[in-house]
């Protein structure tokens, strides 16, 4: 065992080497309940291909994710359009992605 | 606002709860991050405090600098939040929670908080720092989640160890890995559900647990409540929240959050040149030794130090699970080192806070601080940062520019 880290109670109770520790802690019982803010009150900006921006990408994440990104060129934002399609499983339109693209590069990114 | 006043906003500010059913419009403040696109505003989360805020859905929340100086365990109000997928449960049972173990086991397990409360009990102060922890401060940037320094924080952990449960179902022969789900779940069926593994030598570990406390308390359910796998040492990918599933595997884990995600260079000081491609990867693994200063921040003003006069310094360092041996300052950049003096030693897997001393000149002057450490498996911070695709991982030492007047 290691010596300091990691101390079962009962020794570290008769030693006194811890307040914290110098009373069983008891696991949680009962149910915890949060009321999350959704994506308190983050919107993507207005403009052209805005529609299909927020059709595909809100159904994960909000739109936080993208506009804290550092400024990403064109093939940077298809990049991560195309991964969202292809590891994340977004049912994106193969005939949407060059108008999403195209918005987060005007928006979000550089040409 | 000045930090001072900004400390004691956040303090009193932590007391209201709910806040966060709030529109952003309503956020008290911002932060200016320092890297390009850094503003963010500050929001109370439930159970939360004021916190940098990254992303609301799913929610991350970063820890206000400030903080850490105000101890060497971060409160839970004020502790970190990173989530993967939105799926994530606003309603949690602790009494009707089970942790279900199956696979390469001998006997199937369904443990209640009960179960648990029944084993032997451990605690551990550890460390949890986000892989991507000042991810926003590469250069050149990475796409990401765009963090400053607060996405980790340091608490005691109060549990039973995951060994001990493992034994429990007693493990085949053939267990390879340990691989942990929690309750959180994908927004799309096609989404990679959120789990993560680790060999069996590492699972078994002394110090690995599965914690139903922090810091004395019920985790915040931002933080896994009821129940997390705590891996000290350890990158917080592995410290799964909300625990659920255990499965024990007969080989590596493929899945997309090991096999694909929170890789990293399988290089010296896994690192790259940006744009390279073909080199080999492996799974992100122990905390790199890192140190801060916690009472000034980068292009503060000190006033009033008279002359001669030391300026007193303070803060925190810590590693993967070998302890500090060392920490030193620099009041010009890095050219000459003055020993700090450590101050109690909470445990190796924990911040270890320090104080030290730098000499000032006469008159207004500027200097550049900066904190190195060295941990005791002889590991220490290098000047200038490595750099890998994902941002992970990041350790150099930290420059301070302050103005003395």
């Amino acid at each position: 065992m290691t010596k300091h880290a990691l101390i079962v109670l009962t020794c570290t109770a008769l030693l006194g080497a811890s307040a914290l520790a110098a009373t069983k802690v008891a696991p949680p019982k009962g149910t915890a309940t949060i009321s999350l803010p959704g994506d308190a009150g983050m919107a993507f900006k207005p403009g052209p291909g805005v529609g299909p921006v927020q059709a595909n990408c809100l159904t994960c994440h909000s739109s936080a994710y993208i506009s804290t990104q550092p400024v990403l060129t064109k093939a940077q934002w298809n990049a991560e359009v195309v991964k969202m399609k292809n590891v994340y499983g977004a049912p994106i339109a193969d005939d949407q992605i060059p108008a999403i693209v195209d918005y987060l590069t005007t928006n979000y990114g550089k040409p | 606002m000045s930090e001072v006043d900004r400390r004691r906003f956040l303090l009193t500010a932590g007391a209201v709860l709910g806040a966060a059913a709030l529109p952003l419009r309503a956020a008290a403040d911002t932060v200016q991050l320092p890297f390009a696109n850094g503003e963010r505003p500050l929001v109370a989360f439930p159970q939360k405090r004021p916190l940098i805020l990254l992303t609301p859905r799913p929610p991350q929340l970063e820890t206000p600098f400030a903080v850490f100086d105000d101890g060497v365990y971060t409160p839970n109000d004020a502790f970190f939040v990173r989530w993967h997928l939105s799926n994530i449960p606003q309603t949690v049972d602790a009494s009707a929670h089970r942790i279900a173990v199956s696979g390469e086991v001998n006997r199937t397990l369904s443990l209640s908080l009960d179960d648990l409360a029944a084993m032997p009990q451990v605690e551990v102060t550890a460390v949890n720092q986000c892989s991507g922890n000042s991810r926003g401060l590469f250069t050149p940037r990475v796409a990401g989640g765009e963090w400053g320094n607060g996405a980790m924080g340091n608490a005691v952990w109060t549990g039973v160890r995951l060994r001990d449960v493992l034994d429990r179902a007693g493990l085949k022969a053939s267990a390879k890995q340990v691989q942990f789900d929690g309750l959180d779940a994908p927004p799309l069926p096609a989404t990679p559900d959120f789990k993560k593994s680790l060999d069996v030598d590492v699972a078994r570990g002394d110090d690995v647990i599965v914690a139903y406390a922090m810091n004395g308390a019920a985790l915040p359910v931002l933080n896994g409540y009821p129940v997390r796998l705590i891996v000290p040492g350890w990158f917080a990918t592995y410290w799964v929240k909300m625990l659920s599933t255990i499965t024990v595997l007969d080989h590596a884990d493929d899945n997309f959050w090991m096999k694909t995600a929170y890789r990293i260079p399988d290089t010296p000081d896994n690192s790259v040149a940006p744009g390279a491609t073909g080199y080999p990867t492996i799974p992100i693994n122990r905390l790199r030794v890192r140190s801060f200063i916690t009472n000034f921040v980068d292009g503060a003003t000190i006033l009033h130090v008279a002359f001669p006069s030391q300026l007193q310094l303070r803060g925190i360092a810590f590693d993967g699970g070998s302890g500090i041996k060392r920490v030193e300052v620099s009041g010009d950049g890095g050219t000459t080192w003055i020993d700090a003096v450590l101050e109690r030693d909470y445990g190796k897997y924990s911040f270890r806070r320090w104080n030290a001393s730098v000499p000032t000149r006469q008159g207004t002057s500027t200097y550049t601080l900066a904190v190195r450490a060295t941990a005791n498996d002889g590991s220490t911070q290098p000047m200038t940062p490595g750099w890998n695709p994902s941002g992970y991982l990041r350790n150099a030492v930290e420059t301070y520019k302050v103005t003395v007047a």
